[in-house]
C-alpha cells in the first residue's frame, strides 16, 4: 500500500517512510513538541550541573554537611519520586484503556507524590536556612555551596510544582473528557523527565556532599 | 491512535482588530510581527552605530538632542567614553538578538514555512503567539535601559564576567542596565526556545503528501537546522543569564573571583570563575552566529535557483552541508578565548575545528557559483542581493581563517581586525540575505511589488558602502588599532590612522542615509506598488501556488500533493522554464 502511494507521488520506495504528513518516527506533535521541550530544559539543567562541577572543581575545598539524617531524607525524596513514576505509569496505562475516571485518581495519586516531595524538600530547606545557609553564604565555607545547592534545588523544586498543576489540569481535564490518551501520555513524559533530573541532582548534589562520604 | 496524522486549523479566521492583527494566532501576521519587530531594532541599532562613529572622528563635536537622551552619558552633547561603551553594547545587543536572531528565522520563517510545507499553520499556534510577545517584552525591557538609572550598561553583547556580575561599582549602566539587559535576554532566550521548538516540530509532522525531507526548499532546511540550533543553545544561555542574575541581585558568586578590585574597591564575592561565563556564554554564542547565517543561506539558496532557471548545484550537499556547519558550531566556542589562558593544546583542538567549517563552507559557496554558472541570470533586486550575501560571505569567511589560528588571534584579538571579519560574515551577510527575502517574498507578504529601481540604487550603494565601512577595519586590526576605544586623538600611535576612520565614517553615513530609500519603497509599495500576480517570479515552491497574500488557512481547505522537488527550471522538454512542485504530470522520460 505504501509503495503505491510512493510510485504515485514520484518517490523512490525507501523515502515513503519520510514523506509528509508524518514525521520519521510517527510521533504525534504534542508529543514531539514535550520530547523537544524536555531536550531544551535537559540541557538547562546540564549547563546548570556543569557550573557547579565548575564551581566546586574550582574551589579548595568543598563542604559536606549533610549528615545521614539529611541523606535519609533526601533519600525518602528520591523513592517518592521514582514512585510517584509508577503511578503516572499508571494513568497513561489507564488511559490508553479508555479508563477516565481511574486516569483521574492515579494522576492524584502522583501528585501526592510531587506534594509529598516538595513539602520535606521545603522542610530541608527551612532547617538549611536555620543553620545559616544561604545564596552567598553558609557555616561551612566556601559560599558557592549555598548558591549551586539552593539554584540547583530550586529549580527543580519549580519543576515538580509546575508538574503537579499541570498533572492537574490534565487529570481534570481527562475527567471531563477534554483531553485524550496522547495527552496524558505527554504530561507523564514531563513528570518521568522531572524524575530523571532528580537522579541526577540526588548523587552529585547529596551524596557528594556527604559528611561520612 | 491517529489523531495527529492530520494536523487541521483549530482556529477559525478571526474578525476583531486585536485577535486579527494584534494577539494573531495565525503565522503570517506573526511573522510580519517579527519582521517589523527587527525592522524597527535594526533602524535604532543603526542610529546608535551612526552615533558611534561620529563620536569616533570628531570626538568634540556636540551630537544634537544626545544630551536630551542622556545628561550624564553626554553633557553637552558629547559623549563619555562609557556611554560609547553604552551604545555600543545595545547596538551589539539589539541587532544580534533583536535583528539578525529575529527577522530571518521568526521572521521570514513563520511566514513561509508553513506554506512553503504545505501546511495551514504552524503545529502549535498559541505558542508562536506566546514566542513573539515573550521576544516583544525583551524588547521593550531592553530599550528601557535607555530611560532608567544611569543607562544602558557597558559590557558589550557579550557581558563579560566579573563586570556584568559586580553591579554599579564597574560603572554607569553596570547598576539597573545591566540587570535589565540580564532579564531582556532571558526572555529572548524563552521565547527563542518556544519558536525553536514550533519550528522543528512543523516541519517534521506538517509537510503536506509527497513533500519528503529532501524536497524541502533549502529555506525550509536552513529554518530547520537553525531551530535545533537555538533549541540547543539557547537553553545554555538561559541557565547562564540565571546565574548571572543570582550574581547581581541574589549575592551570589559563580562569576566573580576573590580579591578582585574594580574602580578601587574590593569586591566582597569570593570563588568565582570569569571563565564560567566565557564558556557558557560562547557555548551558546558560537552557535548563535550560525543561527544569524543559516536562514541567509537558505534564501540566498532559494533565490540565486530561481533567478538563474537552474536548479540548485548540489542540493543534497548543500543540506549536509548546513548539517556540518550546524553541528560543528558546537565545537568550536573556544576560539573566541583564546587568549584567555586556555591550555594550548585544547585551542589547538577549537583551532582545527574552527577550520574545519572551512570546509562545509566552501562547499556552500561553490555550489552556489556553480548555480550561478551558466544560467540565464535575471538581476533584479532580490538576486543581487542573494549574489551580495555570496560576496560577502566570502570575504568575511576568509578572515575568519586567520582569527581561527590562535597565534595569530592572540595578536588579533579585540581589533577592528575582528570588528571587520563578523560584521561582513555575520552582520552584512545576514542583512542582505533579509534584503533578498524581502523583496523576493514582499509581493507573497503585502500582495503587491517592489520598485525594482528603488531596489536597485538602494543594493548597489549597500553594497558598496558596506565594503567601504568594513574592509578598512582589517587594516586597522593588522595596525593594532583595539576596539571598544572611544577616542583616538590622545592614543599616539592611533593618530595617523584617524584619515581612514573618517572615510569610513562618511562611507558609513551614506550608507545609513541609503537605507531611507529601502524604507520608503517598503512602505510606499505596501500600500501604492503594482500589484503582484500569485507567481510573479515563476518560482516553483508551494508558496507560489496561493494567492498573493495566502488566504487565511493558506490554502483554502485545500491539500496540496507534492510530486517533485523544489528547483525543477529549465526541465528538458518542459513546457516552460520551471515546474511547480505540485504539478503531477511526468514532464521528462527518463
Amino acid at each position: 500500500m505504501a509503495s503505491h502511494e510512493a510510485v504515485t507521488l514520484g518517490l523512490h520506495e525507501t523515502e515513503s517512510m519520510w514523506a509528509g504528513g508524518r514525521s520519521p518516527f510517527a510521533v504525534g506533535s504534542k508529543k514531539l513538541g514535550m520530547w523537544l521541550f524536555i531536550v531544551s530544559d535537559a540541557i538547562t539543567f546540564s549547563a546548570l550541573l556543569i557550573a557547579y562541577s565548575f564551581v566546586r572543581v574550582a574551589s579548595p575545598s568543598w563542604p559536606r554537611p549533610f549528615e545521614s539524617a539529611s541523606i535519609a531524607n533526601a533519600t525518602v525524596m528520591t523513592l517518592i519520586l521514582l514512585t510517584s513514576s509508577i503511578t503516572v505509569v499508571m494513568a497513561v496505562r489507564q488511559a490508553k484503556l479508555g479508563n477516565r475516571s481511574a486516569v483521574a485518581g492515579w494522576l492524584a495519586a502522583t501528585m501526592l507524590g510531587g506534594i509529598l516531595f516538595d513539602v520535606l524538600h521545603l522542610r530541608e530547606w527551612v532547617g538549611l536556612i536555620e543553620e545559616g545557609v544561604r545564596l552567598f553564604k553558609n557555616p561551612w565555607g566556601t559560599p558557592q555551596f549555598g548558591a549551586a545547592f539552593f539554584t540547583l534545588t530550586g529549580l527543580h523544586m519549580t519543576h515538580v510544582t509546575v508538574g503537579v498543576v499541570y498533572l492537574g489540569v490534565i487529570a481534570i481535564g481527562t475527567k471531563r473528557g477534554k483531553y485524550t490518551a496522547e495527552d496524558v501520555e505527554v504530561s507523564g513524559l514531563y513528570w518521568h523527565f522531572v524524575d530523571l533530573v532528580w537522579m541526577f541532582i540526588f548523587p552529585l548534589v547529596y551524596l557528594m556532599s556527604a559528611k561520612f562520604a | 491512535m491517529e489523531a495527529h496524522a492530520v494536523a487541521t486549523h483549530a482556529h477559525a479566521a478571526p474578525t476583531g482588530f486585536i485577535r486579527k492583527y494584534i494577539f494573531s494566532l495565525d503565522h503570517k501576521v506573526i511573522g510580519k510581527q517579527y519582521y517589523f519587530l527587527a525592522l524597527f531594532s535594526v533602524v535604532v541599532g543603526i542610529l546608535l552605530s551612526v552615533l558611534m562613529r561620529w563620536h569616533l572622528v570628531w570626538p568634540d563635536a556636540r551630537i544634537p538632542l544626545l544630551d536630551k537622551l542622556s545628561p550624564t552619558g553626554a553633557p553637552g552633547g558629547i559623549m563619555t567614553p562609557e556611554y560609547y561603551l553604552s551604545l555600543l553594547t545595545m547596538h551589539g545587543t539589539l541587532m544580534v538578538f533583536f535583528v539578525l536572531t529575529t527577522a530571518p528565522q521568526s521572521g521570514f520563517g513563520n511566514f513561509l514555512l508553513p506554506i512553503q510545507i504545505g501546511a495551514e499553520d504552524m503545529a502549535f499556534p498559541r505558542l508562536n503567539m506566546l514566542s513573539f510577545w515573550v521576544t516583544f517584552a525583551g524588547l521593550v525591557v531592553l530599550l528601557s535601559s535607555f530611560f532608567v538609572g544611569d543607562g544602558p550598561p557597558l559590557s558589550g553583547w557579550t557581558a563579560y564576567t566579573p563586570l556584568s556580575a559586580v553591579g554599579s561599582v564597574a560603572g554607569p549602566g553596570e547598576g539597573t542596565g545591566q540587570t535589565l539587559w540580564v532579564i531582556s535576554i532571558a526572555l529572548f532566550c524563552v521565547g527563542s526556545l518556544l519558536g525553536a521548538l514550533n519550528f522543528i516540530t512543523t516541519t517534521l509532522d506538517l509537510r503536506t503528501r509527497g513533500l519528503t525531507l529532501m524536497r524541502l526548499p533549502l529555506t525550509c532546511w536552513a529554518w530547520f537546522i537553525t531551530a535545533v540550533l537555538a533549541l540547543l543553545s539557547f537553553a545554555v544561555l538561559f541557565a547562564a543569564g540565571v546565574l548571572l542574575l543570582l550574581d547581581r541581585v541574589g549575592g551570589t558568586s559563580f562569576f566573580v573571583p576573590a580579591g578582585l578590585v574594580v574602580s578601587d574597591q574590593r569586591i566582597a564575592h569570593s570563588g568565582g570563575s570569569p571563565l564560567l561565563w566565557q564558556h557558557l556564554f560562547w557555548f551558546f554564542g558560537h552557535p548563535e552566529v550560525y543561527i544569524a547565517i543559516l536562514p541567509g543561506m537558505g534564501i540566498t539558496s532559494h533565490v540565486l535557483s530561481t533567478f538563474s532557471r537552474k536548479p540548485i548545484f548540489g542540493y543534497r550537499a548543500m543540506v549536509y552541508a548546513m548539517m556540518a556547519i550546524g553541528f560543528l558550531g558546537f565545537m568550536v566556542w573556544g576560539h573566541h578565548m583564546f587568549v584567555s589562558g586556555m591550555s594550548p593544546y585544547v585551542g589547538f583542538a577549537f583551532s582545527v575545528f574552527t577550520m574545519a567549517i572551512g570546509v562545509p563552507s566552501a562547499i556552500k559557496t561553490f555550489n552556489w557559483l556553480g548555480t550561478l554558472w551558466g544560467g540565464k541570470l535575471r538581476l533584479n533586486t532580490a538576486m543581487l542581493f542573494a549574489i551580495g550575501f555570496v560576496s560577502l560571505f566570502v570575504s568575511g569567511g576568509l578572515s575568519g581563517l586567520f582569527l581561527a589560528q590562535p597565534p595569530v588571534d592572540t595578536n588579533l584579538h579585540a581589533t577592528y581586525f575582528v570588528v571587520g571579519h563578523f560584521h561582513l560574515v555575520m552582520g552584512v551577510a545576514a542583512i542582505f540575505g533579509m534584503f533578498a527575502g524581502t523583496f523576493f517574498w514582499f509581493p507573497k507578504m503585502f500582495g503587491r511589488m517592489m520598485n525594482e529601481t528603488l531596489g536597485k540604487i538602494h543594493f548597489w550603494i549597500t553594497f558598496v558602502g558596506v565594503y567601504c565601512i568594513f574592509m578598512p577595519m582589517h587594516f586597522l586590526g593588522l595596525e593594532g588599532n583595539i576596539r571598544r576605544y572611544s577616542r583616538f586623538t590622545d592614543v599616539n600611535f592611533l593618530v595617523p590612522l584617524i584619515p581612514l576612520h573618517k572615510f569610513m565614517t562618511i562611507a558609513a553615513f551614506v550608507t545609513a542615509g541609503a537605507q531611507f530609500i529601502f524604507l520608503f519603497n517598503l512602505f510606499w509599495s505596501m500600500f501604492k506598488g503594482e500589484k503582484a500576480t500569485e507567481n510573479p517570479w515563476e518560482a516553483t515552491s508551494l508558496e507560489w501556488t496561493v494567492p498573493s497574500p495566502p488566504p487565511f488557512d493558506n490554502f483554502a481547505g485545500r491539500h496540496p500533493v507534492v510530486y517533485r522537488g523544489p528547483y525543477e527550471f529549465s526541465v528538458p522538454g518542459a513546457p516552460k522554464d520551471y515546474v511547480m512542485q505540485d504539478a503531477p504530470e511526468p514532464v521528462a522520460a527518463h
